[in-house]
């Protein structure tokens, strides 16, 4: 069998004497749709900084398409075709919208195209691209720090996108956002499954988490719990307990 | 505007100086002329690191003074010719920038910033103590009784030496400013940890940012013993030039070449003047009280104030 795009094995991560993840498996297809939920503190984001190497974990191993990164930095990791987006958006404040894409097009996305390096100018043409998909074509030339929270959102996936990921993992991207919002960024992942890029998505809205997956994980306390289709995710009895309790 | 078109004009307009400069006589000029320019290049220097990549860098005298001693050392040693001494010096303080930044870079914000005073401490108790360069006494370097050029005195001739000198340092700035290097500085000052999960190899550019910036620091240390034919350590390690290397560039405006430019014309000019028409006390004072001022009102320097103020006519 061909091996998973993503194969997180036993990653165990603990601060102190506190486990945050204990012995945690996780595989992701090319091109597979994954929804990660769990209740808060479950885990779910020290998963992701562990895969995308912010943090280091203790014990077990990352391999990303075809190889072990758990040794590589993280810019390393996004150079292969990892890009991640953040919970709380962290623009490049000083820059203008599009020039926040111009960043990771010209430093992950251009270390993956190989000998199709890409030019300060192409950069700016695909950066516009990608915000005219994401729906903040109007906004490209305004400081990205005084965007609304909702602009900042789709920035930070569009940030995201412009790595030119085979691996796109959205963190919350729509925490507060309003139901068509929600529709907007639904969408917009959707999309990336037609460039073949596998996404896996962290939420807590589970009406995006069901229209969305094709498979999910469950993480509680630090261990994951279960992993399955939706349908079977939601009646398992221990998500059930893990999120409304005995 | 490509870099060599850039190049180009900075040449013309560094000749255009260097050719006005003829005419004139008083001698006095160039003495106060010469410190302005090396605070052109401290200030374009501190920014590539300072401004550009957000490091606050509070070691600015142990570079200029890694020029400096440069010259004196090879000056003992084998009376090597000025041009020697700017290419080593320049190389020395690169180099000492690469090693520092390897130690301190991992610490962020007002770690990194503690760690650079510490540099200029070590760096003063170094030199004191090194006999072969003057140590606490300090040492001559003698010019030649003949200028290079047949110019008219060594303190012109130096002047268009830094001239020189300046606009290198103004041209690299602004070629590291515009380029793919220049974004992911940039991404590394507004979030760090964003900028490596946006590809950007953090550390590597930050050694390259604290390369460039403390070898152009040290270039401007490279003349000034021939300049003043005398170098001691507390002069070296002044306190000033670090204040003034970091007013310079937050009263320009950090975020462009053009800001240090701007801050160290003005700012050191100011200086100059009040040096001699009021009291040679008051320079610092001065340089305090614009700080205060500027981080109060205008936080993004004049070329944030010029920002602004196009922006309100656009509407």
């Amino acid at each position: 069998m061909a091996e998973p795009l993503l194969r997180a094995s036993g990653v165990t991560k603990h601060f102190g004497g506190f486990y945050a993840l204990d012995n945690v498996d996780l595989e992701v297809g090319q091109g597979e749709r994954l929804g990660l939920i769990g209740p808060n503190g479950s885990g779910k984001t020290t998963l992701v900084n562990c895969i995308t190497g912010t943090l280091r974990h203790d014990a077990g191993t990352v391999r990303f398409d075809g190889r072990d990164i758990s040794q590589l930095p993280t810019h390393g990791r996004i150079r292969l075709g990892l890009a991640r987006s953040f919970q709380i958006p962290k623009p490049f404040a000083s820059m203008s919208v599009v020039d926040n894409l111009r960043v990771p097009l010209l430093y992950a996305a251009s270390a993956h195209a190989g000998a199709a390096r890409i030019s300060e100018r192409q950069s700016r043409d695909e950066a516009m691209a990608i915000l005219r998909e994401v729906g903040l074509e109007a906004k490209a030339e305004e400081r990205s720090g005084g965007l609304t929270q909702v602009d900042m959102r789709k920035l930070e996936l569009a940030r995201a996108i412009a790595a030119r990921p085979k691996l796109l993992i959205s963190d919350e991207a729509m925490a507060g956002l309003s139901s068509s919002e929600v529709d907007d960024i639904i969408a917009l992942l959707l999309k990336m499954k037609a460039r073949g890029v596998a996404v896996i998505m962290i939420e807590h809205i589970m009406r995006a988490v069901m229209k969305f997956s094709e498979r999910v994980a469950v993480l509680d306390a630090g261990k994951k719990i279960a992993d399955g289709t939706p349908q079977e995710v939601v009646a398992n009895p221990d998500v059930q307990r893990a999120y409304l309790g005995e | 505007m490509s870099n060599r078109r850039f190049a180009l004009i900075a040449l013309v307009v560094a000749i255009g100086i260097i050719a006005a400069s003829l005419t004139i006589k008083n001698a006095y000029f160039f003495t106060a002329a010469y410190a302005v320019l090396v605070f052109v290049i401290l200030s374009t220097a501190w920014n590539i690191l300072g401004g550009y990549t957000g490091y606050v860098n509070f070691g600015v005298p142990a570079f200029f003074a890694i020029g400096a001693y440069t010259t004196v050392f090879l000056h003992q040693l084998l009376t090597a010719p000025l041009f020697v001494n700017v290419v080593a010096g320049t190389v020395m303080a690169g180099l000492a920038g690469l090693g520092v930044g390897y130690l301190t870079l991992r610490l962020r914000g007002v770690f990194f910033a503690i760690a650079t005073l510490a540099l200029a401490v070590v760096m003063l108790t170094f030199v004191v103590n090194w006999t072969y360069v003057g140590g606490a006494r300090g040492a001559y370097v003698i010019t030649p009784r003949e200028v290079p050029f047949g110019m008219e005195s060594w303190k012109h001739y130096l002047y268009v030496v830094m001239v020189l000198l300046a606009t290198l340092a103004t041209v690299v700035a602004r070629m590291l400013e515009r380029s793919t290097i220049g974004r992911g500085l940039a991404a590394i000052r507004d979030d760090e940890l964003a900028a490596e999960c946006a590809g950007v190899p953090t550390l590597r550019l930050k050694l390259l940012a604290a390369t460039a910036s403390g070898a152009l620091m040290g270039m401007a240390g490279t003349t000034t013993p021939y300049f003043y034919a005398y170098v001691e350590p507390t002069s070296v390690f002044n306190l000033s030039y670090a204040v003034n290397s970091i007013a310079m560039p937050v009263i320009g405006g950090m975020t462009s070449w053009v800001g240090p430019l701007i801050g160290a014309v003005l700012l050191g000019t100011l200086q100059q003047i009040v040096q001699v028409t009021i009291s040679s006390n008051l320079n610092l004072l001065i340089t305090g009280l614009l700080l205060v001022l500027f981080v109060t009102l205008a936080p993004n320097g004049i070329l944030g104030w010029v920002d602004a103020w196009k922006r309100r006519r656009k509407r």
